[in-house]
């Protein structure tokens, strides 16, 4: 089986699904948005993440890597990738966790006993676990264990995936998944791949698919200014929508946010995005009035 | 309202609890529902708190010609009667609801019987920046010339502090605890609904039928019982003839006045006080103003602790507003206008100052009066009804700084309602806070309370419990915890001051286990407590014997049948509590001393005591390694949460328990109010890295900051320790708005308080997080670790953000649009 890594598990989540829910970010993405508002999920690997404001200069780290990799600068600390080879140590001896490794490794009943302790909000809220990413259905094994379990416990599943996936692993998921939080980002299949890396041919039929299936989905799409908020791209989402099989699709718009830019600088990557726009309420607006008049229940947010 | 012809109401609106709010500037005027509010308000709000020298006058002149003439108990009744019949009056424009205690808004009496302020105290009262009360120069020469020299040496805070003990006195200056009793009377009373079925010349009845019975043969006490009797009976009459005054003033007012609206206001304020509290009210405003009257009364016979409070409030109105509303002889505006007005009063009466060290550890104007909203009745049933839903707007739209209010919500209460509250919670005005009747009424029980008598409590104040109408629960001070853990670092040494103010426990660096350790803290703790338990006690004798108070054991279940008063073990029930500050803070400084000295011995206990010594002066590697490397209580983890439980464990045995001078016991809460930040003033630098002099944690929370793992975390950390083994535990919550944007996630937020309570928790409060509150974050950024930003598919800690993303949070906080 292979065995994820998690990047993160936020706690009280309220924007990715039914009531209160405990959300699993898998590490490891076929797709690479330009807008990504969480870079270190989309490599499968541990990443070395450096938050300079927090570094206050002790040197600890250049001492404890066993690869000589870090040194201390005036802009604090530079990592040379050829010499790291993700031992850790910096991030084991960094006082102040601005070293972190990204990525980290649970076993199957650790993950699980972390989701009952959520328990009492699931019972008062009608929440449950969700698994995000990155794409969780690059784990198909590993995901189909923990879904049976929560099964067993009577936990509400809902999985958000990018839906760039086998068709058969996908419709397999389905039978063990409560809720889909489907992504949906370009009906033009060229830009599409211009922003995200891959065409969207593979996204649309697994759409269709899995709503022929009989899922429960939710459609989400990131409303961003110049890349998917024109009218053109909006009104053939909606329609593309509309003509799912199964019970009518509810749709979240989730308006971009300029606001993920320095986990990009942690990452020392370059972010690609600065020509992207929020939406304004125009956008915003012209989007909700499409998908209603096309008689989709509309959501801004979660 | 077809009565309010002269006033200018706002645009028409639907309910707070419908989710119809507006902004304050938006109204174009002050806050409030009509032209009167909005004038009561706004000359409430401007008052500047002053210090009236009249109730010291009148006390000093009677007790020159009185004292020795009569029994204790029956000179405090004449004093009051005597004060009633001649104090100044205030009966202001557009008042419905009258009386204050001061000869104006926010004028304050003095109490030079239990302390009496100095010329000093009163210059630098009439001149500090924070909590100023002004007063002229002329009152300050009377006070000098007429009270200070007759109170002098003979004050009950001056008899105390002349009696206590030397390891007593060590130990408060030093901060390690505060006795709330050393300047005021004990407090923190609340109400049950008997003042709404019977009214003062029953209660006179009452004590007659008790003074008849009283067997002089054969009962040893039947004298002093007889002399607190007539003292009660008396104190009924200053009340009646109080109320009367107000009743001739309003008609003196309503031949001098042109306005024919006003006229009837008046001629309806003298009808009312000729009515309460002589006799039980029968409708709405009588009713309220009956209450008034009552807890008038009550704060101005003696300074309480806290001031006074109605208990449950709108559990006791809806009888008066279903009938008057079936009727049509009242209005849901006209309920709602009467409730403004009461809300205004309390307003209007700030806590009288305090001197020394309480002055430092209550900074506050705040007299803790507390508005229990919903809850259960006390047959179990659900309390809530339409006047509760007219006090959440009330208090949304008024948001003044008193009466305080909560919101009592129990698994019968409707979820419409726990929404309404959250509602007034997403304003962001830091109220209501929220409370668990199905938790409190196990509390009371455990001490024995009756399960009606249980349920018919509910908070006083802050989040301490009681039996509204039959308890005397007195808190008698706030306890440093993570001061006690500073001196047993050095072996009972203060190191602020040098001196010995605990007991020899060994020397920590030859503690040779965590258990060792934990040991000596808890020899400190034990002694420390037992220190202040024995001058508690002393002062409550001190009370009962010398400052009775005859009138509040009129209203208290169960003085009149003993013929005992209030302080004297009258009512049914007598509770003393120490309130334990600081759980987070000292759970965290053992998990760092367990983890890094003790487990990893990442560091040793001298390199981290000779840090904590220096404030952690060149010691930022370590500091910060134990900030973010050691596990900290609130985050569901239970390597910090385990050393919560048992220094909770070894309060509880400590304090829960031990008899106090009425037969009775004293127990614990987990109580602060502002009393953190004094003893984070008073207590070095902590091993969990927290810098001298900043404020301790207050409650039951987790060190600021120290909650990393979000809400649900938190609760769950909380809910290890059991809450029905105390008298409250407090729990403080930051939220940003961008939490609690859309309806959902109001009904959301009902959720994790509805989880919080099903767990067992006791009490839970949001703040709602403020650009300046963003502001401080950036400035003190570790204080801050648990500001989530979260959105959908997104989230990240405040702090992780460089200054332009957390300019940007800001500006869309000011603007909630996230």
């Amino acid at each position: 089986m292979q065995q994820p890594l998690i990047f993160d598990i936020k706690r009280y989540a309220i924007n990715d699904g039914p009531g209160i829910r405990i959300t699993i970010f898998f590490k490891g993405c076929p797709l690479s948005c330009t807008w990504c508002h969480n870079p270190e999920s989309i490599s499968a690997k541990p990443q070395k993440m450096y938050n300079k404001s927090k570094c206050i200069g002790c040197g600890e780290c250049v001492k404890a890597c066993p690869n000589q990799a870090c040194t201390l600068s005036s802009d604090g600390i530079i990592t040379d990738p050829k010499h790291c080879n993700l031992s850790g140590k910096c991030a084991e001896v960094c006082p102040t966790l601005a070293t972190e490794i990204s990525g980290y490794y649970q076993t199957i009943p650790e993950l699980l006993k972390i989701i009952e302790k959520e328990r009492p909000l699931f019972d008062q809220s009608g929440g449950g676990v969700t698994f995000s990413g990155g794409e969780p259905l690059l784990y198909p094994d590993y995901l189909s264990e923990i879904l049976d379990l929560c099964d067993e416990g009577k936990i509400h599943r809902t999985i958000d995936t990018c839906g760039f996936v086998k068709t058969d692993i996908l419709l397999g998921i389905a039978k063990q998944t409560d809720l889909f939080l489907y992504d949906l980002k370009l009906l033009d299949s060229d830009k599409h791949k211009a922003y995200t890396g891959v065409s969207n041919e593979l996204i649309l039929s697994n759409l269709v698919a899995l709503a022929e299936s009989g899922a429960n989905i939710q459609v989400r799409i990131p409303l961003i200014k110049g890349v998917n908020s024109d009218l053109k791209n909006i009104a053939a989402t909606a329609s593309f929508i509309t003509k799912l099989a199964g019970e009518k699709k509810s749709v979240n718009l989730l308006p971009y946010h300029a606001i993920a830019t320095h986990k990009y600088q942690k990452l020392g990557a370059n972010y690609l995005a600065d020509n992207l726009q929020e939406p304004d309420d125009m956008n915003l607006r012209q989007a909700i009035d499409c998908f209603t008049a096309h008689n989709l229940l509309t959501i801004v947010g979660g | 309202m077809e009565s309010s012809k002269n006033i200018k109401p706002l645009p028409e609106r639907g309910s707070a609890c419908e989710g119809n709010f507006y902004p304050e500037t938006n109204s174009g005027s002050d806050p409030g529902m009509n032209l009167r509010i909005q004038q009561l308000r706004k000359l409430s709000v401007n008052a500047g708190h002053t210090l009236s020298i009249e109730r010291a006058l009148h006390e000093t002149t009677f007790y020159k010609e009185n004292y020795g003439k009569h029994s204790i108990p029956v000179l405090r009744a004449l004093n009051f009667l005597d004060h009633c019949k001649k104090k100044t009056l205030y009966l202001g424009d557009d008042e419905l609801i009258v009386g204050e205690r001061g000869p104006q808004p926010k004028a304050v009496p003095t109490f030079p019987e239990l302390t009496c302020h100095s010329i000093d105290d009163l210059h630098i009262l009439n001149t500090r920046d924070q909590q100023r009360y002004t007063i002229s120069q002329k009152d300050i020469d009377t006070y000098a010339k007429e009270v200070i020299p007759y109170w002098q040496g003979k004050t009950i805070r001056e008899r105390i502090f002349s009696h206590v003990p030397q390891e007593w006195q060590a130990a408060y200056a030093a901060g390690l605890f505060t006795e709330f009793m050393e300047q005021r009377a004990p407090g923190h009373t609340a109400l049950d609904g008997k003042i709404y079925r019977i009214g003062m010349l029953d209660f006179k009845k009452q004590i007659a039928t008790e003074m008849t019975a009283l067997d002089y043969l054969n009962d040893p006490e039947a004298t002093d019982k007889a002399e607190e009797l007539k003292a009660m009976d008396i104190s009924c009459d200053a009340v009646i003839v109080f109320a009367e005054r107000h009743a001739e003033l309003a008609d003196k007012l309503a031949g001098q006045e042109n306005n024919p609206q006003r006229i009837a206001d008046l001629k309806k304020i003298a009808e009312t006080c000729r009515w309460v509290p002589a006799n039980a009210p029968r409708t709405f405003h009588e009713a309220i103003q009956m209450y008034w009257f009552v807890h008038l009364g009550t704060i101005t016979e003696l300074n309480g602790w806290d001031a006074m409070n109605p208990g449950h409030f709108d559990q006791h109105l809806a009888p008066f507003y279903e009938a008057e509303i079936a009727a049509g002889t009242l209005t849901r505006e006209e309920a709602k206008e009467l409730l403004c007005c009461f809300w205004i009063k309390v307003n209007n009466h700030p806590a009288p100052p305090k001197v020394g060290i309480t002055a430092r550890e209550s900074g506050t104007y705040n007299d803790f009066t507390n508005i229990n909203i919903g809850g259960i009745t006390s047959d179990g049933k659900n309390g809530v009804s339409e006047v509760s839903y007219i006090m959440l707007e009330v208090v949304e739209e008024l948001h003044i700084l008193q009466p305080g209010n909560s919101v009592h919500i129990s698994s019968k209460t409707p979820d419409r309602f726990l929404h309404a509250a959250c509602k007034v919670i997403r304003q962001g005005h830091g109220y209501p806070s929220l409370f668990n009747p199905d938790t409190y009424v196990v509390e009371l029980m455990r001490q024995g309370k009756s399960l009606r008598d249980a349920r018919e409590g509910g908070c006083s104040g802050c989040i301490e419990v009681g039996a509204f109408g039959k308890e005397a629960y007195i808190l008698t001070g706030y306890l440093n915890v993570p001061k006690i853990l500073e001196i047993t670092l050095n072996n009972g040494i203060d190191p602020v001051s040098g001196k010995m103010v605990g007991i020899k426990t060994g020397n920590p660096l030859e503690f040779k286990n965590y258990e060792e350790l934990y040991t000596a803290f808890n020899k400190q703790l034990n002694f420390i407590i037992d220190t202040k338990i024995r001058v508690s006690n002393y002062i409550d004798r001190m009370f009962a014997k010398y400052a009775p108070a005859p009138f509040l054991s009129v209203v208290i279940e169960d003085c009149i049948s003993k013929g005992k008063d209030y302080y004297d073990g009258g009512p049914r029930y007598n509770t003393n509590y120490i309130q334990c500050t600081g759980l987070g803070t000292v759970t965290d400084s053992l998990s760092t001393l367990k983890k890094h000295v003790f487990e990893d011995q990442t560091f040793s206990m001298k390199q981290i005591l000779d840090a904590v010594a220096k404030n952690f002066a060149g010691e930022e590697f370590l500091r910060q390694t134990i900030i973010n490397k050691t596990p900290f209580f609130g985050n569901d983890d239970d390597n910090a949460d385990d050393i919560a439980l048992q220094i909770y464990q070894d309060l509880l045995t400590a304090i829960d328990g031990k008899p106090n001078i009425k037969g009775e016991s004293f127990h614990l809460n987990m109580l602060s109010t502002t009393c953190h930040i004094y003893f984070g003033k008073v207590t070095g630098a902590t091993p969990n890295g927290r810098f001298a002099g900043k404020s301790i944690s207050d409650g039951t929370s987790p060190s600021h900051g120290a909650d990393t793992h979000g809400p649900s975390a938190v609760i769950r950390s909380l809910t290890k320790l059991d809450h029905t083994m105390s008298g409250g535990t407090l729990l403080n919550q930051r939220f940003l708005p961008s939490l609690l944007k859309r309806d959902e996630d109001i009904a959301k937020l009902g959720q994790l308080v509805r989880s919080y309570f099903t767990l067992g928790g006791h009490h839970i409060q949001f703040n709602i997080v403020d650009t300046a509150t963003l502001h401080a974050a950036q400035e003190n950024p570790e204080d801050y670790k648990d500001l989530l930003v979260r959105m959908a598919g997104y989230s990240d800690y405040f702090n992780d953000m460089n200054a332009d993303l957390q300019q940007e949070v800001i500006e869309r906080t000011e603007n909630e649009a996230f």
